[in-house]
Order: C-alpha cells, then sequence, then structure tokens
C-alpha cells in the first residue's frame, strides 16, 4: 500500500472545511429538531424529552389552522409536481429531440431563465398578473402559480437524464417498425423515468415549500404550510412550530431517500 | 406479412415492376448543406447476397446505409426495394432492419423482449413475438440468457442479442453498420464466419458496412468500394483485389507497391512501360490507359519473389535493405537502382517460393503472372 504522503486522495485540510460546512448547513436544523422534543414551553431551556409539541400540532388549539395549511400545501404540491413534470418532460423531448430548430436555444433560454429570475419578482409579477386580468385570489392562484414556477426544476433532471440516452435506442425502435409515438412510449419514457421521478420529487419539495410566492397569490384566510408557520411565529416563536418544521424536513428526506434509491436501482439493472 | 403498414403506401408510388434486386439505388445524391456526402451513387444489391459497402470513414457508406433504413432523405435520385419505391417511407414502414454500430439494445427490455421488440410492433401477440424471439436466440446461442438484461453480457453476446433482434422479424433485407468493430480480434474473426453462415442459412439479403478491407473481403459476394462520395470499383473479393481499377482501390485494399510509370507502347494487350531509373516491364494493357500515359501501376507483395540470378520472366535488380519478420509472412524492403523503395512478401514456411537474403545483397525481384497491374489515377 502506498505511503499517505504520496496517496493522490489526500489533500492536507479538507477534513477540517468540510466539518466547518458540515456544522454551518446542519447545527441550526439540528437544534431545531432536538428542541422540538423539548418538554418545556420555552424555546431555549431544555427540560427533558417529550413529544408534547408533535401531540399540540395535531390537537392543540391551532390544529385545526395547521391541518388545513398541511392538506392545502400538500394537494397543491402534488398537483403543481405533476403538471410541470408533464409540461417539462414534453418540452425536453420537443427540445432535445425535436431536431435542429430555429427556436431551441430560446426554447431552453426561456424554460430555465425563471431559476434565475429573483423569487420577488416572481411572485410581484404574477400577483399584478393575476389583477390585471381580474382573477380572484385563493387556492387556484397558488396552484396556477406553483405549476409555472416548478417547471423549470422538473426540467432540468428531465433534460439532463434524456441528454444521455442516445438517439439511436430511438433509432432502433422505429427500425423495428415502431412508430415514433410507440418509439416514444415504450423506449423513450422507460429510459427517462429516472429523471422524471427526480424532477417531480424536485418540483414537489419546491412547491411545498415555497414561501414568497405564495404569500402574495393567496387569498385572505388561505394558507399552505409555509404561510402558517410564518403566521404563526408573527405571534412569537412557540416549539410546536419547531414540531411542524421538523415534520416537514422529515417529509423532504423521504421525498430525496425515495429519489435516490429509484437512481440506484436504475443504475444497477 | 411484413407489408403490414407499407402497402398502402407502396402501392401508391405508381411503380410495381418486381425486380430480383433486392435494392436498388438509383442515382442517389445526398448533400448537408454545401457538402455533398454521396455523389451520384448506383448500385443494385441481389436478392439472397452478402453485399459490403467498404471505405474510409467519412466515404458516405453509412450515409448509404442510413438512406436506405430510412433515417436520412435522398437529397435527388431513388431507391428501390424489389423493384418499388422506399424513399419517403419512415424506416418502421419499410420491411428492413438494422444492426446498429453500437447495437442499441434496449437496457430496460431483458433479452428476450428485445428480440421480440419488432414483431410485438408488427401486431403479433407477446407470446407469438416470444416464441419466435425464442427460435432466433436459439439459432444465435444464447437462449440461456433470455432473461438477463443487456447490461449483464459481454460485448460478443450483446452483438448477437442485437443480430437475433434485427432477424426476428424477417426482413427482406438486413443492414449491418460497422457491427463487429468493437470486438476484439478473435471474436471477430469468429463472428464473420458465424455472419457469413447465417445469411446463406436465412436467404436474407445483408449489406454490411465495414472499413476493414479484410472483412469485406472475407465475407461479401460484392463488394463496393467507396470514397469521398462515390463507388469507386464494384465486384467480388478477388476482382477487386487482383484487378483493382484505380489507385484508390489498389492501396485501399491490402498492400501494395504503387510505382509511376510511363507507357511506352501498347501492343497485343501488353504494354510496355518503364520507370525511374531506366528499369522496363510489361504487363496486361488496361482499357482506358494508352502509350504515353503516366500513371501508376500496382505490384502486389506477395506476387513477387526474389531470385539471386534473373528469371525468364519479367525481372528488376535491386539491392535488399530490410527484413521485417511478421509471423505469417516475411517482408523484404529493396531499393532499386535509381528507383522507387518496393516490398516484397514471402510466406514464412520452407516451402515458400521467395528466399529470404541478407540486408545488402544483390537480388533480383521477379514478378508472377499478372501481379502487376495498371491502375487510372
Amino acid at each position: 500500500m502506498a505511503s499517505k504522503k504520496y496517496d493522490l486522495r489526500v489533500y492536507p485540510g479538507f477534513r477540517g472545511i468540510t466539518l466547518l460546512c458540515l456544522v454551518i448547513l446542519y447545527a441550526p436544523l439540528i437544534v431545531v429538531m432536538v428542541y422540538s422534543f423539548n418538554a418545556s414551553p420555552s424555546i431555549t431551556n431544555w427540560e427533558g424529552l417529550s413529544l408534547r409539541w408533535y401531540a399540540d400540532v395535531f390537537t392543540g388549539p391551532e390544529s385545526a389552522k395547521f391541518k388545513s395549511a398541511a392538506r392545502n400545501s400538500f394537494v397543491i404540491a402534488l398537483i403543481a409536481a405533476t403538471v410541470a413534470t408533464t409540461i417539462a418532460t414534453l418540452s425536453a423531448t420537443a427540445i432535445l429531440r425535436g431536431g435542429k430548430f430555429r427556436l431551441r436555444m430560446v426554447s431552453f433560454g426561456l424554460i430555465s431563465l425563471p431559476l434565475m429570475v429573483p423569487e420577488i419578482v416572481t411572485a410581484v409579477a404574477t400577483l399584478i398578473f393575476f389583477n390585471a386580468i381580474g382573477f380572484d385570489r385563493g387556492l387556484l392562484t397558488i396552484l396556477l402559480a406553483h405549476i409555472a414556477f416548478c417547471i423549470p426544476f422538473a426540467y432540468l433532471p428531465i433534460s439532463a437524464r434524456m441528454q444521455g440516452i442516445e438517439s439511436t435506442y430511438e433509432q432502433a425502435a422505429m427500425d423495428l417498425y415502431a412508430t415514433r409515438r410507440q418509439a416514444f412510449t415504450r423506449v423513450l419514457l422507460p429510459l427517462m423515468a429516472p429523471g422524471i421521478v427526480s424532477g417531480f420529487i424536485l418540483a414537489f419539495i419546491v412547491s411545498l415549500d415555497d414561501f414568497i410566492i405564495t404569500n402574495f397569490v393567496k387569498g385572505a384566510g388561505v394558507e399552505t404550510l409555509p404561510t402558517a408557520i410564518f403566521g404563526a411565529v408573527k405571534q412569537g416563536i412557540k416549539p410546536n412550530i419547531m414540531a411542524i418544521s421538523t415534520m416537514l424536513l422529515g417529509v423532504s428526506v423521504v421525498m430525496v431517500t425515495l429519489s435516490w434509491l429509484i437512481s440506484r436501482k436504475d443504475r444497477k439493472t | 406479412m411484413l407489408w403490414r403498414r407499407g402497402n398502402e403506401h407502396l402501392g401508391g408510388t405508381g411503380v410495381t415492376s418486381r425486380t430480383n434486386d433486392a435494392i436498388e439505388v438509383r442515382n442517389a445524391v445526398k448533400r448537408y448543406g454545401d457538402f455533398t456526402a454521396l455523389k451520384h451513387v448506383s448500385l443494385t444489391i441481389s436478392d439472397n447476397e452478402f453485399f459490403t459497402l467498404l471505405g474510409p470513414s467519412g466515404c458516405g457508406k453509412t450515409t448509404l446505409l442510413r438512406m436506405i433504413a430510412g433515417f436520412e432523405e435522398v437529397t435527388e435520385g431513388g431507391i428501390f426495394l424489389f423493384g418499388e419505391e422506399i424513399e419517403g417511407l419512415p424506416p418502421h414502414k419499410r420491411p428492413i432492419n438494422t444492426v446498429f454500430q453500437n447495437y442499441a439494445l434496449f437496457p430496460h427490455m431483458n433479452v428476450l423482449d428485445n428480440v421480440g421488440f419488432g414483431l410485438e410492433m408488427l401486431g403479433k401477440s407477446k407470446s407469438e413475438a416470444r416464441a419466435r424471439a425464442g427460435e432466433v436466440l436459439e439459432m444465435v446461442q444464447l437462449t440461456q440468457f433470455s432473461a438477463r438484461k443487456p447490461a449483464q453480457l459481454s460485448g460478443g453476446q450483446q452483438q448477437r442479442v442485437a443480430l437475433a433482434r434485427a432477424l426476428a422479424p424477417r426482413p427482406k433485407v438486413l443492414l449491418l453498420d460497422e457491427p463487429l468493430s468493437a470486438l476484439d480480434l478473435k471474436l471477430r474473426k469468429a463472428m464473420q464466419i458465424e455472419l457469413k453462415h447465417l445469411q446463406k442459412e436465412t436467404g436474407i439479403t445483408f449489406i454490411f458496412v465495414t472499413h476493414d478491407q479484410e472483412e469485406a473481403l472475407t465475407m461479401s459476394d460484392r463488394v463496393a468500394v467507396m470514397s469521398s462520395g462515390e463507388v469507386q470499383q464494384l465486384g467480388d473479393a478477388r476482382e477487386i483485389y487482383e484487378r483493382p481499377r484505380n489507385m484508390f482501390v489498389a492501396d485501399f485494399i491490402g498492400e501494395t507497391n504503387l510505382i509511376e510509370v510511363t507507357v511506352d507502347r501498347i501492343d497485343a494487350g501488353r504494354a510496355a512501360c518503364h520507370l525511374g531509373g531506366g528499369h522496363r516491364l510489361t504487363c496486361d494493357a488496361v482499357d482506358g490507359i494508352g502509350a504515353g500515359a503516366s500513371v501508376h501501376m500496382s505490384l502486389r507483395p506477395e506476387r513477387l519473389f526474389l531470385s539471386s540470378a534473373p528469371t525468364e520472366g519479367e525481372s528488376l535488380k535491386a539491392r535488399v535493405r530490410e527484413n521485417i519478420f511478421i509471423g505469417t509472412d516475411i517482408s523484404t524492403i529493396l531499393d532499386l537502382d535509381d528507383g522507387p523503395e518496393f516490398r516484397v512478401r514471402a510466406s514464412n514456411s520452407s516451402r515458400g517460393t521467395s528466399r529470404v537474403f541478407e540486408p545488402g545483397t544483390e537480388v533480383f525481384v521477379n514478378m508472377e503472372q499478372g501481379a502487376a497491374r495498371l491502375l487510372m489515377d
């Protein structure tokens, strides 16, 4: 075995930098997670392990508000992610498989540009747009806004996956008597599936935790989880917020793990 | 059966004369913008023939193959399948299947479903498609791998699956786009023989594309040698090797000595020529090369032999520069007095016609009948 001194994989000092980054990234999250299990109503004093704030979320005085917000969030995230993923899949197919059309680069730019537009600008613009066309604010406006801003998030993993799929697979399918549509559904789509799942999960998470745009376009009395949490925090931070945040974090972790497991399964076969 | 989707279109072209030519390419031109990939190529490929398109990369052979498959449009001219125009039909309406260079096996399907895919697309039931796929897999000796995914197979096995997949729908013509280029030498040689047998067994017309001249000569009934978008010569292996029409063909097929000569006169079908240094040679005259022409002559090194004294036939005096041992053969490089360099090849066998001489020895280079051939530029 080669000595460590000559091992090209050893970079001196990287361990320290890595640890520092990990602390900065995760320390606040860990504090929130730990204190969500605190028995005390204080958010700074530790008084022992308890699930009372989790119980409070489901049965406490604010539980009705949180439940309805959670339902709104999940329904919107599910629909928005589904619609956005469908649109993104079709766009990727058109842009990457539609041959060389004149507006190809423009199309790619247009679909990914929203990622670079400051969210507050998108939020204000969306609000003005809904006002201009006289659309009453409510759940539907949130949904439409979410579909729109989720498309680029869904598009990126889908197009990345598609770029890695050689067009000879579709040619082989068509050579074997498949129509264009059959080549798409029988060959291209299954090969793209991992990218589509990643795109869907990304869109779902982005929609689930969006605050700025939602806050602008939601109607009075309509809340999603992030806006409900924000509203509660304005009246003082209580440990039940930490419990909700921890659960939301849990959902994200589960989704990301799922996405990873699916992509790993795909690599194996 | 295979015409299921194509019938109405094939009938509508107005060309109904059925011929025995599996494929006819008529005056095909392919242009990409300013670049002309194919310049008025015409050729006919008979039914049941193993036909090879041979040429260096960029010669247009793959373009021609893709036009027959339906992946490229023909800019001018037409392509006919058994006398019926197929230009304009999409690939899935042509009863022609392709073995792709990188195989393009569907990674998400197992071997059996890959092979059955074409039949399923033709409307066969899943069980029918699987039964036929099983038969074809047996033909390529891969039955035990039916349930595997392509990624779990070796390169040679993937190659056979690709072949089985393309053969399963019983195409009228099978196109093979350099399918052996990714295999190692031993496997490639074995597959060459197997492909040849498979072609005879199935009776399907094979059109094979390769840049490997040895591969082309080994397998093909006929070869079209292509370069810069044109067919340089079309003929069987022996014809192309022994009677190359021009410089390109002589140089591309096998090893040869290309020597500049001037034709002095033509007499009774023989051309008397001289080369640098005042050496003289006669060889069979070729149509289109008359007295006074400055052309190249091809001398195949294995048809030359060395001797210490001049023989009755044609011979040139030369000096041995170097002997190179290449296993089956010994190649000798010689300098002609005031003339060009020469290579002579002798079989590495005691029965060989040529002797091996030490470097520096004065020898005579002798020619077998027909060793020398005049070439058009």
